[in-house]
């Protein structure tokens, strides 16, 4: 995957801060995911305008302190394999 | 709270909202209660409203709107917006009958998330026939104003006996529909489809093949289409873990506003289900006897009280343990553990020449059988 890569969340799904759940869940037609917070971080951040590279970056800056582009590349990898986003 | 151990969420994440008992369609495989006709009360708007609100308080996110035909109410766009304003994601099971382009638009409006359309068969007669009335031209009109609307695109097709050979012209169906979702669903055998059961039961002949193209299909549209093929468990050896365990995350309010652990439900006697017209969801939810009553494993008898797998299924179905023993704290008896597993073998083991069943009579879910059912039941 090139890091100019532009994701988008699939319209099926629809993405949720849950104060209940006290995280990010994936809601779709008769069920839901509950996010860990890593990936909440990330999806939240899809927006369908910025880059992969845009989205590490930012990330990188909310959580200095490790390397996050490996994590964030396999996420994304995941999440298209999963449907959550956009082919 | 009771049941703690079995409640991991402890919330009731899925609010399943009957609204209405009346339908224009009489499918004889409905899971519907017997007993349609005697739910005259139907709940207000206002109490709706409330128990929607009250629910999502308690930490529900999917809100399934269905019946009967939810379409039938005239205020159901009003509910879907105060459900979408509540940041629910808003389920339509319909039948489609009721519907026309205007209100699929007028829907979306309001915030609906989703509308699920149910076909019958894949062609004129045979949906007609089981549908009791002429709806499958409309359903596939409506089908194609949902795809034009961008809701995610989910079909359901109740299969049983009667239809189940037709699967592959199904499958076709649903691809020509660009559905994005599929579901199968074998019919459960709750209500009228309990009365049916013997046109409506498929022979393990049949099972198999449907199956085998189910699969083939399910390879085939990998990434473009969904489907679920969901099995009938008169033929398993181990029961479905039903509602995720009683009191777990589903509520049902039913029509009259009873609030019910699933849809079945109120086929337990002996039971008393709250209502929400005189109490909170609060309370029915963690405090109610009804809810309490098979949550967790304290209720249990052998041979699932000592029983390893009993995280797994939590005994099966309560409705169905019901049902099939006449106690409705009994293994579930698709569970080959179970005392009573024999007897339904053999009922399922004499259903299965399909010809010489085929002119079983059909009782369709209509409100004279049902007058007419607990006329003679009194
Ligand atoms: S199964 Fe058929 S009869 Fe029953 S509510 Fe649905 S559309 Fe109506
Ligand atoms: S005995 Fe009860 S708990 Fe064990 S597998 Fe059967 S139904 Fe499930």
């Amino acid at each position: 995957m090139s890091e100019d890569r532009i994701p988008e969340i699939n319209s099926f799904f629809r993405l949720q801060w849950e104060e209940a759940q006290n995280s990010f869940v994936l809601l779709y037609p008769e069920g839901m995911v509950k996010l860990s917070q890593s990936a909440g971080e990330i999806l939240k951040r899809i927006n369908g305008k910025s880059s992969v590279q845009d989205i590490i970056r930012d990330l990188q800056s909310a959580f200095p302190d490790v390397d996050l582009t490996s994590d964030v590349i396999t996420f994304i990898n995941q999440a298209t394999e999963n449907g959550w986003l956009n082919r | 709270m009771v049941g703690s151990t079995a409640n991991l969420s402890g919330m009731p994440l899925w609010l399943l909202a009957e609204l209405t008992y009346r339908c224009p369609l009489q499918c004889p495989y409905c899971s519907n209660p017997l007993e349609i006709a005697s739910y005259k009360n139907e709940l207000s708007t206002d109490d709706w409203l409330k128990v929607l609100r009250e629910a999502r308080k308690l930490g529900a996110m999917q809100l399934g709107l269905s019946g009967g035909e939810p379409l039938v109410r005239k205020d159901l766009e009003l509910i879907v917006k105060e459900g979408a304003d509540l940041g629910y994601y808003s389920n339509l099971i319909t039948s489609g009958v009721g519907m026309d382009e205007e209100r699929v638009v007028a829907l979306k409006e309001a915030g609906l998330d989703h509308i699920q359309i149910s076909f019958q068969a894949s062609d004129k007669e045979l949906n007609d026939f089981l549908g009791g009335t002429s709806s499958f031209q409309h359903k596939l009109d409506m089908a194609r104003a949902v795809k034009a609307n961008n809701y995610p695109m989910v079909l359901n097709i109740v299969i049983h006996r009667q239809n189940i050979d037709h699967i592959e012209d199904i499958l076709k169906m649903t691809v020509e529909l660009k559905a994005d979702y599929v579901e199968l669903a074998s019919t459960q055998y709750y209500g009228w489809s309990a009365l049916n059961v013997n046109s409506l039961l498929p022979s393990r002949e049949q099972l198999e093949r449907a199956e085998s193209i189910a699969h083939a299909y399910q390879d085939q549209y990998r990434n473009k289409m969904k489907i679920l093929y969901i099995v009938p468990d008169y033929y398993e050896t181990r029961p479905k873990a039903c509602m995720n365990g009683w009191g777990s995350v589903f509520l049902t309010i039913a029509p009259d506003g009873r609030a019910l652990p699933c849809h079945a439900a109120a086929s337990i006697p002996d039971i008393e289900f709250p209502n929400v017209k005189d109490r909170s969801i609060n309370y029915i939810w963690n405090d109610s006897d009804a809810f309490n009553k098979f949550r967790g494993f304290g209720w249990m008898k052998d041979p699932c009280r000592t029983c390893p797998e009993k995280e797994k299924d939590f005994g099966g179905c309560r409705c169905q343990a019901f049902k099939l023993t006449g106690d409705a704290t009994n293994a579930d008896p698709v569970c080959s553990k179970s005392p009573h597993h024999q007897k339904l073998s053999d009922k399922v083991a004499g259903l299965q020449d399909v010809h010489q069943l085929q002119g079983a009579p059909i009782v369709f879910r209509n409100m004279s059988n049902s007058k007419s059912l607990s006329d003679n039941s009194d």
